[in-house]
C-alpha cells in the first residue's frame, strides 16, 4: 500500500543541502575481493564489548561465533570469512575517542568456508522470543550509524504495546546511498525483514519511510510489494530535509508525534529501525547468516569511482579506498559516515565495523577562521530540537554546566545544522559534546565522591556507635560494680545496725535476766547478721 | 596543519562579514536620501565616522595583543559607525564624532570584550552620552534644502571643522511638536504654523525614513534580521499611539507620525535587532520589541526628551538576559510535558 498523498508533518528546522547522492547512487553496487587479513574490534555496537571465545591459532568457519555478547546490551561477533586467529589484542579502531579496543585479527585462508547454518523454515510459526533469540545470536545491531543492539528494539517488554514499526530509509546525510542501493537491489530482503521484525513485535502497522530523493528506491519497492501480492506495508515518500533520517524527526514527519524528550520511541508505541538492518535480519532469520559483512559507500571528491561497496566486518578502510580508486593529488580528508556527523578518521589501515555506512574522501578543508557569536539566532531557525545553540554555546564555553542542562543540552541530537549554518564559523557542537563529557564526569566523579562521602560517613558512623557501645558496656561495668559496693556497705550496715541492735536487745533481756536469775549468757548475734547480709548480696 | 576535528565537516557559505555587509548595504538608500534631501553633512559624518571607529578598533586590539585584521574588517565597526553617523546631526563638529565613536568603540564595545560580549548596543551608547553631553550641538539640525539654502561640500567642511551652524539649522519635526504641545498649542496648530512638517512626518525626514523602511524590509526578505522585534516593536508603538490619538487628537499625535519619525525606523530595523544586545530566543525577541515600542511612546510623550527610542533600546538591552531566562522555547518533546 503505497500512499503518495499521505499526510505528513513537519518538524521545525533542518536544513536543505546538496545531496552529492549522484556520486555513488547510479552504479550497482560492488563486491570487494576478500582482503587477507580482517581486524575485528570487539567494540561495534554501544553496550558492552563482546568477549573472545577463540584463542590465537584457532581455525574458524566463515559464519562461526568468535566473540559473545556481554550482558543484556551487547551483540556477539562472527567471524567474516574462514580463517585462522593470528591475534588477540587491543588495535585502533574507527572511533572518536581513537582509544584502542580488544580486536580479533583472522587470516583468511581464501577459502569462504561456511559453518553450519540454521535457517527458519516459517518465520510466521516462530514465537517472538525464538526470533529475538535469533537475531541476537546473528550479532544484529542498527547499521543505520547508531549500532544499537537490533534485538532489543524487538523486545519492549510486556508493558509496550507497539503500534508502528518504522523502517527509516530516508539516509538523509549528504553523499550516503549504501541504503538507497541496497532498496533497489534488494528490496526482497527488506521487506521480508520488515515483516519479520513487524511479527516479532505484533506491531499493527508498518511503514518504510524514504526521502523523495530516492524515488528509484521507493519504485523498486513499491513495484516488488504489488507483484508479491502483499500489500501489508505502507511505503511513504517523505521530502528530503536534513536531518528527517533522525529517529525523532521521521516520527514527527509520519505520525505528527513527539517522542518524550529523554524519552524512547515506544514510550509512545514506535519503533524504527534502519532498512539495512530490516535486510539483515531477514538473512539472519530466513537463511541462518549472521552479521558478517555490510554495504559501504565510498566517495567523495577524492575517489575517482564512487560506488556502494559490500565488504566484510574488519576489512581494511585503505583497500575499499584503493577498489574505488583514490585521486591523485590534494591532501585529503577521510570521513567514517556523512559530512554531517561523520567522524575523522586519520589512518586508513582502521578496520571497516558494523556501523561504517560510509567512506568519504574529500580534498582538505581547512576550517574557516572563528569569530564571535553574536547571538543572530541562525542557529536556534535550524535547529529540529528546538533547542537555543547560541544560549548552549555561551553557557558551554562558561562550562556552566548546570544552565547547559537548564538549556535541555541531552536533547540535542548533534546533527550539526547549527554548525553548519554558523555566520561566525564556530564548531558549535564540538562546544556541546565538549559540555556532555563535562557533565558526565562532573556525575561520575559527583557518584564517585558520593560513594567515598557515604563510605566514609558510614565508617565514622561505626566507629561512634562502636565507641558507644564500649562506653556504654564500661558505664554499666562501673555502675555494677559500684552497684555491688554499695549493695555490701549497705547490708553490712544494716548487718552491724541489726546486730547492734540485736546486742542491745540481749543485754536488755539479760540485764532483766540478770536482775531475775543473773546467770544468762548474752546471745550471739553476728552468725543471723551474717546470713540476712548474704542472702541480700 | 590545522583541520576540522569534528563533525560537521561542511559549512555553509554565510559568514559574519556577509551579514554586516548586508547591513550596510540596506543602510545605502537612506544615507542617498539624506545626502539628496540635506546635502553634505551625512557624508562628513560618515566618513568621520568609519575613520574614528575603525580606528579606536584598531588601536584596541592592538592594545589586546589580538590579531587586527579579523576583526577591523568584520564588518561590525563600519556598521557601528554608519549607525552613529545617520544618527548625529549632519555636518556636526568633528570632535563630537570622535567622542561619539571612542564612547561606541572603545567604551561600550571593547571595554566589554568587544563583538558579541557588549551588553549595550554601542552606537546607541555613543549616540546617547552625546546626547545628554552635548544637548545644544546634538539638536542642531540641517534644514532640508527644499527649505534652506544648499552647502557646497567645501562649506560643509568648514562648518564641520570650523563652527558656526546656526543659521542653517531647526528643530525636528518630534522637538518641535512637543515644545507646541508644552506651550498648550493643539497638534495641528503646531503642524500648520510650522514648515518644517510633511505628509507623514517631518518634510525630508519622511523621505530618509522611508529609505531605512525600505533597507529594512529588504534585509527581511534577505533573512539577515527577523521579523520579531520589528514587528513587535512597530505595532507596539502604532498600538500605544493608536489609543492616545483616540482619546486625545489634539494632544497626541497620530500612530504614522510616530513611526515615520526620528528613530523609530531605524531603531526597529537597524538597532533593536542588533543580536548581540537584544534578546536572542524567538518569544523573547518579541517581547523585547513591544518593550522598546511602549518606552519610545513613553519617553515621547512624557520624558524629558523629543525621542526616546535609543533610550528605550538600551534600557531594553539591560532586560535582554531576564527576558532570554523566561522565554526559552520547549524542546522538541517537551511540549506535553511540564517545567
Amino acid at each position: 500500500m503505497s500512499m503518495l498523498n499521505r499526510k505528513l508533518w513537519k518538524y521545525h528546522g533542518g536544513l536543505h543541502l546538496e545531496d552529492h547522492k549522484s556520486f555513488s547512487n547510479g552504479h550497482e553496487s560492488t563486491t570487494l575481493p576478500l582482503p587477507n587479513r580482517l581486524t575485528i574490534p570487539m567494540q561495534q555496537h554501544i553496550g558492552e564489548a563482546a568477549h573472545p571465545i577463540v584463542k590465537v591459532g584457532d581455525r574458524v568457519l566463515k559464519g562461526e561465533m568468535i566473540a559473545e555478547a556481554t550482558g543484556r546490551v551487547s551483540a556477539p561477533i562472527h567471524a567474516p570469512t574462514s580463517g585462522t586467529i593470528t591475534e588477540i589484542a587491543p588495535l585502533p579502531m574507527p572511533h572518536p575517542s581513537g582509544l584502542d579496543v580488544l580486536s580479533i585479527v583472522l587470516e583468511s585462508d581464501g577459502e569462504e568456508q561456511w559453518c553450519a547454518l540454521s535457517p527458519t523454515d516459517n518465520y510466521r510459526h516462530a514465537t517472538t522470543e525464538e526470533l529475538r533469540d535469533k537475531i541476537r545470536e546473528a550479532g544484529i545491531v542498527g547499521l543505520g550509524g547508531a549500532g544499537f543492539p537490533s534485538y532489543i528494539k524487538l523486545d519492549p517488554g510486556q508493558h509496550f504495546a507497539i503500534e508502528t514499526l518504522i523502517l527509516n530509509g530516508a539516509e538523509c546525510e549528504p553523499y550516503i546511498t549504501c541504503d538507497d542501493r541496497l532498496m533497489r537491489e534488494r528490496p526482497h530482503a527488506i521487506l521480508d525483514g520488515a515483516r519479520i521484525m513487524r511479527h516479532a513485535l505484533h506491531a499493527n502497522r508498518c511503514i518504510i519511510a524514504i526521502e523523495d530523493n530516492k524515488r528509484e528506491a521507493f519504485d523498486v519497492l513499491n513495484s516488488m510489494q504489488s507483484q508479491s501480492g502483499q500489500n501489508d506495508i505502507e511505503l511513504v515518500l517523505v521530502p528530503t530535509l536534513y536531518p528527517s533520517g533522525g529517529e525523532r524527526q521521521l516520527i514527527k514527519v509520519l505520525t505528527g508525534k513527539e517522542v518524550p524528550s529523554q524519552g524512547r520511541t515506544l514510550d509512545i508505541g514506535i519503533i524504527c529501525h534502519n532498512v539495512a538492518t530490516a535486510a539483515t535480519v531477514a538473512d539472519a532469520v530466513i537463511d541462518g547468516i549472521p552479521l558478517i559483512s555490510r554495504m559501504v559507500t565510498v566517495t567523495g571528491e577524492s575517489i575517482s569511482a564512487p560506488q556502494n561497496i559490500r565488504a566484510p566486518i574488519g576489512a581494511p578502510i585503505a583497500e575499499l579506498l584503493e577498489f574505488a580508486g583514490r585521486n591523485s593529488g590534494a591532501d585529503t580528508q577521510l570521513i567514517m559516515g556523512g559530512p554531517m556527523m561523520g567522524i575523522s578518521i586519520t589512518d586508513d589501515s582502521l578496520p571497516v565495523i558494523k556501523t561504517s555506512n560510509c567512506l568519504l574522501l574529500q580534498p582538505k578543508l581547512l576550517p574557516k577562521p572563528e569569530s564571535p557569536c553574536i547571538r543572530c539566532g541562525e542557529c536556534d531557525r535550524v535547529c529540529p530540537a528546538e533547542l537555543l545553540p547560541q544560549q548552549l554555546f555561551w553557557h558551554s564555553r562558561a562550562k556552566e554546566l548546570e544552565k547547559v542542562q537548564d538549556y535541555n543540552l541531552f536533547d540535542c541530537i548533534e546533527c550539526g545544522c547549527c554548525s553548519f549554518v554558523c555566520p561566525s564559523n564556530i564548531p558549535l557542537v564540538h562546544y556541546y559534546r565538549f559540555a556532555k563529557t563535562e557533565v558526565w564526569a562532573q556525575e561520575r566523579e559527583k557518584e564517585a565522591s558520593n560513594i567515598a562521602r557515604k563510605r566514609h560517613e558510614f565508617r565514622l558512623e561505626r566507629q561512634e556507635k562502636a565507641e558507644q557501645e564500649k562506653q556504654e558496656r564500661m558505664r554499666k561495668k562501673k555502675a555494677a560494680l559500684k552497684d555491688k559496693e554499695n549493695g555490701k556497705d549497705d547490708a553490712a550496715k544494716k548487718a552491724a545496725i541489726q546486730a547492734a541492735m540485736d546486742r542491745a536487745k540481749a543485754k536488755r533481756e539479760a540485764n532483766q535476766a540478770q536482775g531475775e536469775t543473773n546467770v544468762a549468757e548474752p546471745t550471739p548475734a553476728t552468725p543471723d547478721a551474717e546470713s540476712e547480709s548474704k542472702s541480700e548480696s | 596543519m590545522k583541520q576540522l576535528i569534528s563533525s560537521p565537516y561542511s559549512h555553509g557559505d554565510s559568514s559574519l562579514q556577509q551579514v554586516m555587509m548586508q547591513v550596510v548595504l540596506a543602510l545605502i538608500p537612506a544615507f542617498g536620501i539624506h545626502f539628496w534631501l540635506f546635502g553634505w553633512g551625512i557624508i562628513t559624518n560618515a566618513i568621520l565616522a568609519i575613520i574614528f571607529c575603525l580606528g579606536f578598533e584598531a588601536i584596541i586590539m592592538w592594545l589586546r595583543k589580538r590579531p587586527i585584521s579579523n576583526t577591523l574588517f568584520d564588518g561590525s565597526a563600519l556598521v557601528t559607525a554608519l549607525l552613529l553617523a545617520i544618527t548625529i546631526p549632519p555636518l556636526s563638529s568633528w570632535w563630537l564624532i570622535l567622542i561619539g565613536s571612542l564612547v561606541a568603540i572603545v567604551f561600550a564595545k571593547q571595554l566589554y570584550g568587544g563583538l558579541g560580549f557588549n551588553p549595550f548596543n554601542p552606537a546607541m551608547v555613543g549616540f546617547v552620552v552625546l546626547l545628554i553631553s552635548f544637548p545644544k550641538q546634538m539638536t542642531q539640525w540641517v534644514t532640508p534644502i527644499s527649505l534652506g539654502e544648499h552647502i557646497s561640500l567645501s562649506g560643509s567642511l568648514q562648518v564641520v571643522f570650523g563652527g558656526g551652524l546656526d543659521a542653517l539649522s531647526s528643530a525636528t519635526p518630534l522637538d518641535a511638536l512637543k515644545t507646541g504641545v508644552g506651550m498648550g498649542q493643539s497638534i495641528e496648530s503646531v503642524m500648520a504654523t510650522s514648515p518644517i512638517f510633511g505628509q507623514l512626518s517631518g518634510i525630508g525626514w519622511e523621505w530618509v525614513n522611508l529609505a531605512i523602511l525600505t533597507g529594512g524590509l529588504w534585509m527581511l526578505w534577505r533573512k539577515t534580521i527577523r521579523w520579531q522585534v520589528p514587528v513587535a516593536m512597530l505595532c507596539s508603538l502604532a498600538a500605544i499611539a493608536t489609543l492616545f490619538y483616540l482619546i486625545d487628537p489634539s494632544r497626541y499625535a497620530d500612530p504614522l507620525f510616530h513611526i515615520f519619525s526620528g528613530g523609530a525606523l531605524l531603531g526597529a530595523f537597524f538597532i533593536a535587532t542588533d543580536p548581540v544586545s537584544g534578546a536572542t530566543s524567538p518569544r523573547g525577541r518579541i517581547v523585547f520589541g513591544i518593550g522598546v515600542g511602549l518606552l519610545t511612546y513613553i519617553i515621547r510623550n512624557w520624558g524629558g526628551y523629543p525621542d526616546g527610542v535609543a533610550f528605550s533600546i538600551l534600557l531594553m538591552n539591560m532586560a535582554a538576559p531576564m527576558i532570554d531566562y523566561y522565554t526559552q522555547p520547549k524542546a522538541f518533546g517537551q511540549k506535553g510535558q511540564r517545567d
